[in-house]
């Protein structure tokens, strides 16, 4: 294929180096510099895609990160990526890319032919069409809505690709690399101060890469190249191209998107990370974000051809790729007429400016006319013909106030479309920063206002349309963000010399009228081009009630596609103002979120998209043997805990079941490593636990142990735990797995913040102590083995204390205490002896037949007991009287956290939820934890729900299923028949007790 | 994400930090003689400030140790930082602006003068 629109000139293109592409299956050629779009444009083509909704035939609207329509699937595989502008896609040899969102091709779309879609995507047809059933959403809603918006295919492989984070700082952080931005960073950069400059296109320059101003008397180009070889030659200075500045958070935290290796395609370097996500603190941040320009919102607006005014002047300035053999500009405003002249000079044909003032006499429409276009004023575009590509247009008079037409139609043929409706700010990123946006009459634009962080706003982004001036602006935030960060006097450096042109005001004519009121006949006045948005849809928002532009937005889909309605919220909104009578700042905008634009989820898992450094994974010392010995695991937090061992042939229900027999009737061994551990010394320790607990413990005796309940002051539980006293100041708490951190953070601010006359110093010891818990009738005989020299017996060695002493050769502490009911010992020894133990237990256990069981059954055979695990029977809403353990609160204590709220209208009631057993009918049927109870088996609907299942097993030791859960007034209904609701099905069970085995606790002596 | 500066360690990312809810909130040191209303209050009331809010966070991957901050939850800009114990005065440009913030409009500017910590001995009643 030849570049039929490509021309001799090009600033930004080397026309001697040709790179080929595929585009929707068919070759062509490009060259070095080209965007995809560009090579696009360079080869005619500009049906590149279908709308979201109505399918219907869209082109290259804009030449930057706003462009809706020009949605593309880049390459194949797994390093395929759906999505990308093609505007953004920097050309490279074997490149291939097709469309998103049109089937079977974009030329010929089903979706489109039957003309149904536009008929069923009216305003708010999320909510209208897609009503109840609720089936019907799984099985044809959802099924179809996808299929019809059809925005590319995630590859399905594994992202073959490596992506990176960086942290860094900085004293002015600038953001946009156009003539404010650099003059920023030049200033800036002199003081000394560690600049950073990033922007989002292949090349610094910003507007001036498209344009063909002049600076100094020269080319404004050479500026810029003069301009970076200053930067690249400072120290202090970091450049950053290809990278979006995408959020801006608070106290000047700053995310960037950089694209490292996507223009070299497939064939980068595996080496190299192909995203960067950075994240900068500045001390002063310069937005100089630039603008966008406006689309026109007049009849038919979006047919192939159609293109913002200023992104045609890029294509044919900076690639040489005319957008077209014979134009119009449509504009209501100045801007416009530089396109016009650029593009006549390239060699396109611009018969007519078509402008909707009544007077065009500023300098640049005359020298249009000096150039032989004829100026149409007080006109507009009323009616557009052609299907995959512009044809001819219609003009006519409109009245001043835009609402009519006033003259006659004249028909005109053209290719190609050039409109300007003026231009937004691109605000984002300095609304993310909170700072408050103003609405300017004149420029008919929000403009930045108040500014909420250590930020300056400069050049067009700030409204500041004309070179000169954004120069100027930018030295001078330059100097002064330097100044405020401690470096340099403030004083900015002259600013070049550009070209003064006065431009004259515009004339906001929010939509353009046809030859039928809007909405109310064929032609459409699209806003938001992606979502196929269109001012009748934004109209019938206002009619049904959505006076919020809230509201709006969400009801018709308006800035909601990937673009986040960079070219659609002010037109948006505008209209939704006039349609309520109201001004435009009355209404306001929607809220800005980050990112300004798309970005990878690949990028911002960074390192950690592989899954092994996402978390950190802990390990006991023991893991290795569970591996080795067949276990399966289960993460309790970031622990990897044995969760059973199956033996060969063995299912889970199968393993559990011999693991739970195995320690009621011989004996079992657990690693309980992963409990939280603290120790607590100082003077006042015992009073401190005194208050952290519900029980008592200033008499606690050296070598003892006790069960203690946390509370917070509200008086419910969040944690529990065996407290043992090791010395007169010196104690061992335990906690659960999960809760550790969370209890030492409650330690601490208790004694920092509370009591902080009290002296008490808590470490987190978790990690120093491998914890293997010995239970069953035969533990006492093999820890007798393993530690001949100390004494077990029940005189010498009671229930809930704790001893110290040689086992297996190495020292330990030994806690007689008991998860299961049955006689245990949990062995205390340095992490680095934790193996070792283990072992040496299952090499003297093997006679005995020790079982090693896991997490699954420990939760089993604590059931069978009735203990509750803190967290999975509790949720923060239980007192110790609701979990039936009035016994664990000292009534002779005048104080502990929590205890006040006992006496509480709420807490004392009677008829709270308890915790009780269940029993099933049917012994063998295990309820579904979380299943909902009710008093009776029918029940009216809301149903009255009264509690729900915590904890269901089968419990092998029992032969029968067992259940824990919170029943309201459960205490009370003791022997009663209540049910078990799940997804459906309905289950009769008796509330009992929720100690089920061995209730009288003769077990836990041996 | 906010950058605290600890009063031990200098300025960190917040996720360094944990939040710990409004400051300067003693855990009474009677709690049989309080009402019930009086209790609630004190459990489960708060100012829910719109301006300067002064507030306690934790540098729990850091030093652990707990500390004010006096932060304007309109902009969140950090009006001061101080140990736990120790008592914030606002300039009074600054108090006037938690008032006006309260009740309606935000202010603009960050006041130049910094707020003033007096290092008053731990008061218990005070609370930290
Ligand atoms: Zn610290």
């Amino acid at each position: 294929m030849t570049e039929k629109f490509r021309t001799s000139h090009g600033t930004g293109v080397d026309r001697s180096s040709v790179i080929n592409f595929t585009f929707n299956g068919k070759a062509y050629r490009g060259v070095a510099g080209d965007t995809l779009a560009s090579a696009l444009v360079a080869n005619g083509v500009h049906l590149v895609g279908r709308s979201f909704k109505t399918h219907r035939p869209r082109g290259i609207l804009t030449c930057g990160s706003e462009e809706p329509n020009a949605i593309i699937q880049l390459e194949t595989g797994p390093r395929s990526e759906p999505n990308l502008r093609a505007t953004q896609i920097e050309l490279y040899e074997g490149l291939i890319a097709k469309s998103v969102n049109c089937w079977p091709s974009v030329n010929f779309d089903v979706l489109a032919v039957n003309g149904l879609a536009s008929r069923l995507f009216v305003a708010g047809f999320y909510y209208k069409t897609f009503m109840d059933p609720k089936s019907m959403w799984m099985t044809v809603y959802e099924p179809m809505i996808r299929r019809m918006a059809g925005l590319g295919v995630l590859p399905r492989e594994k992202d073959p690709d490596t992506y990176d984070h960086m942290n860094e700082f900085c004293e002015v952080m600038v953001i946009g690399a156009g003539p404010a931005g650099l003059a920023a960073a030049l200033a800036a950069g002199k003081s000394g101060a560690r600049v950073v400059l990033c922007d989002e296109q292949v090349e610094f320059g910003g507007s001036l890469l498209n344009s063909k101003e002049i600076i100094d008397g020269r080319p404004a180009l050479e500026w810029v190249a003069s301009a970076v070889a200053e930067l690249e030659a400072m120290d202090n200075v970091r450049l950053l191209k290809r990278a979006n500045a995408f959020g801006y958070y608070d106290h000047n935290y700053i995310t960037v998107h950089e694209r490292r290796t996507d223009h070299f395609g497939p064939g980068a370097k595996p080496e190299l990370a192909r995203h960067r996500v950075w994240h900068f603190r500045a001390k002063q941040v310069v937005l100089a974000t630039g603008s966008h320009e406006r689309p026109l919102v007049f009849a038919d607006n979006d047919r192939p051809g159609i293109m913002l005014a200023a992104s045609g002047q890029a294509y044919a300035n900076r690639y040489g790729a005319l957008p077209g053999k014979r134009g119009v500009v449509f504009t209501n405003n100045d801007s416009a007429y530089r396109v016009a002249i650029d593009l006549v000079d390239a060699g396109m044909a611009i018969p007519m400016v078509i402008d909707l003032r009544e007077v065009a006499d500023g300098e640049l429409p005359n020298v249009a006319r000096q150039k032989g276009i004829e100026v149409v004023t007080g006109a507009g575009i009323v009616a557009t013909e052609g299907r995959k590509r512009l044809k001819a247009i219609e003009i006519a008079q409109i009245s001043s106030d835009g609402e009519k037409i006033t003259g006659a139609k004249r028909r005109i043929e053209c290719d190609t479309i050039l409109m300007s409706g003026g231009w937004n700010p691109a605000v984002h990123l300095f609304s993310q920063s909170i700072g408050k946006l103003r609405y300017d009459e004149e420029k008919a634009c929000f403009l930045p206002n108040i500014s909420s962080q250590k930020e300056r706003t400069v050049g067009a982004c700030k409204g500041t349309f004309d070179l000169q001036s954004a120069l100027e602006e930018g030295m001078a935030a330059g100097a002064l963000a330097a100044q405020d960060s401690g470096f340099g006097k403030g004083k900015a450096p002259a600013a070049p010399k550009a070209i003064v042109v006065v431009e004259k005001p515009l004339k906001a004519i929010w939509v353009v009228p046809t030859d039928h009121p809007v909405g109310q006949g064929p032609r459409k006045h699209f806003v938001d081009y992606q979502h196929d948005v269109t001012a009748a849809d934004i109209m019938l928002a206002a009619r049904e009630g959505m006076h919020s532009v809230e509201h709006m937005k969400r009801f018709t889909t308006t800035g909601m596609a990937t673009d986040q309605g960079k070219l659609s919220n002010v037109n948006g909104l505008a209209i939704l103002s006039a349609q309520l009578g109201k001004a435009i700042p009355q209404v306001g905008t929607t809220t800005f979120r980050p990112p300004y634009t798309p970005v990878t989820f690949g990028a911002l898992a960074g390192r950690g998209i592989n899954g092994d450094l996402a978390d950190p994974v802990r390990r006991t010392p023991m893991y290795s043997w569970h591996l080795e010995h067949g276990a399966t695991f289960e993460p309790v937090g970031q622990w990897q805990r044995a969760w059973y061992y199956p033996k060969a042939g063995e299912d889970m229900h199968a393993a559990v079941t011999r693991e739970s027999k195995a320690l009621r009737d011989g004996v079992g061994i657990l690693d309980a490593s992963t409990l939280g551990k603290i120790d607590i010394q100082g003077k006042d320790a015992a009073q401190f636990l005194n208050m952290i607990y519900t029980n008592a413990w200033l008499k606690l005796p050296v070598g003892s142990c006790r069960y203690g309940f946390m509370l917070k002051e509200d008086g419910m539980v969040f944690d529990d735990g065996v407290t043992s006293r090791l010395g007169e100041n010196h104690f061992h708490m335990t906690t659960t797995t999960g809760g550790a951190a969370g209890v030492l953070d409650w330690l601490e601010e208790y004694l920092q913040t509370e009591w902080p006359d009290l002296e008490v110093y808590c470490t987190s010891v978790t990690e120093e102590w491998s914890t293997l818990s010995i239970g069953g009738p035969k533990a006492r005989e093999l820890l007798e083995e393993l530690a001949p020299e100390m004494d077990f017996s029940n005189e010498a060695f009671p229930f809930m204390t704790w001893r110290e002493g040689d086992v297996a050769g190495v020292p330990a502490r030994v806690f007689r205490i008991s998860f299961t009911g049955d006689l245990s010992y949990e062995i205390n020894v340095r992490n680095w002896h934790g193996l070792h133990m283990w072992e040496k237990c299952m090499e003297l256990g093997a006679k005995y037949d020790i079982t090693p069981y896991g997490t699954e059954t420990m939760h089993v055979l604590r059931a069978e007991k009735g203990f509750v695990i803190i967290g999975q029977d509790t949720d923060g809403t239980q007192t110790p009287q609701d979990l039936g353990m009035d016994w664990i609160i000292a009534k002779s204590k005048a104080d502990f956290i929590g205890r006040r709220s006992f006496v509480r209208e709420d807490t004392k009631r009677s008829d709270r939820k308890q915790l009780v057993g269940l029993m099933t009918e049917n012994p063998k049927e295990v309820l579904a934890e979380g299943a909902q109870l009710t008093y009776e088996r029918v029940n009216p609907t809301p149903a009255p729900m009264v509690g729900h299942v915590t904890s269901a097993y089968w419990s092998p030791n029992l032969d029968h299923s067992i259940a824990m859960a919170m029943v309201k007034d459960g205490h009370n209904r003791m022997g009663q028949w209540i049910y078990a609701h799940d997804r459906g099905k309905v289950t009769k069970v008796k509330i009992v007790s929720p100690v089920f085995y061995d209730q009288k606790g003769e077990r836990r002596d041996g | 994400m906010l950058y605290i500066k600890c009063p031990w360690c200098g300025e960190r990312d917040e996720t360094e930090y944990h939040y710990g809810g409004e400051a300067h909130i003693a855990r009474p040191e009677n709690p049989d003689e309080l009402t019930d209303a009086e209790w609630a209050e004190y459990v489960f009331m708060r100012t829910n400030t719109k301006g300067v809010h002064r507030e306690r966070w934790v540098h729990s991957d850091g030093c652990r140790r707990w500390f004010n901050v006096a932060r304007n939850t309109v902009t969140n800009e950090i009006v001061a930082v101080y140990k736990a114990g120790e008592k914030l005065e606002l300039p009074a440009a600054e108090a006037v602006k938690a008032e006006a913030e309260t009740k309606k409009a935000p202010a603009k500017k960050p006041a130049k003068k910094p707020a003033t910590v007096k290092k008053a001995a731990v008061d218990k009643k005070e609370g930290a």
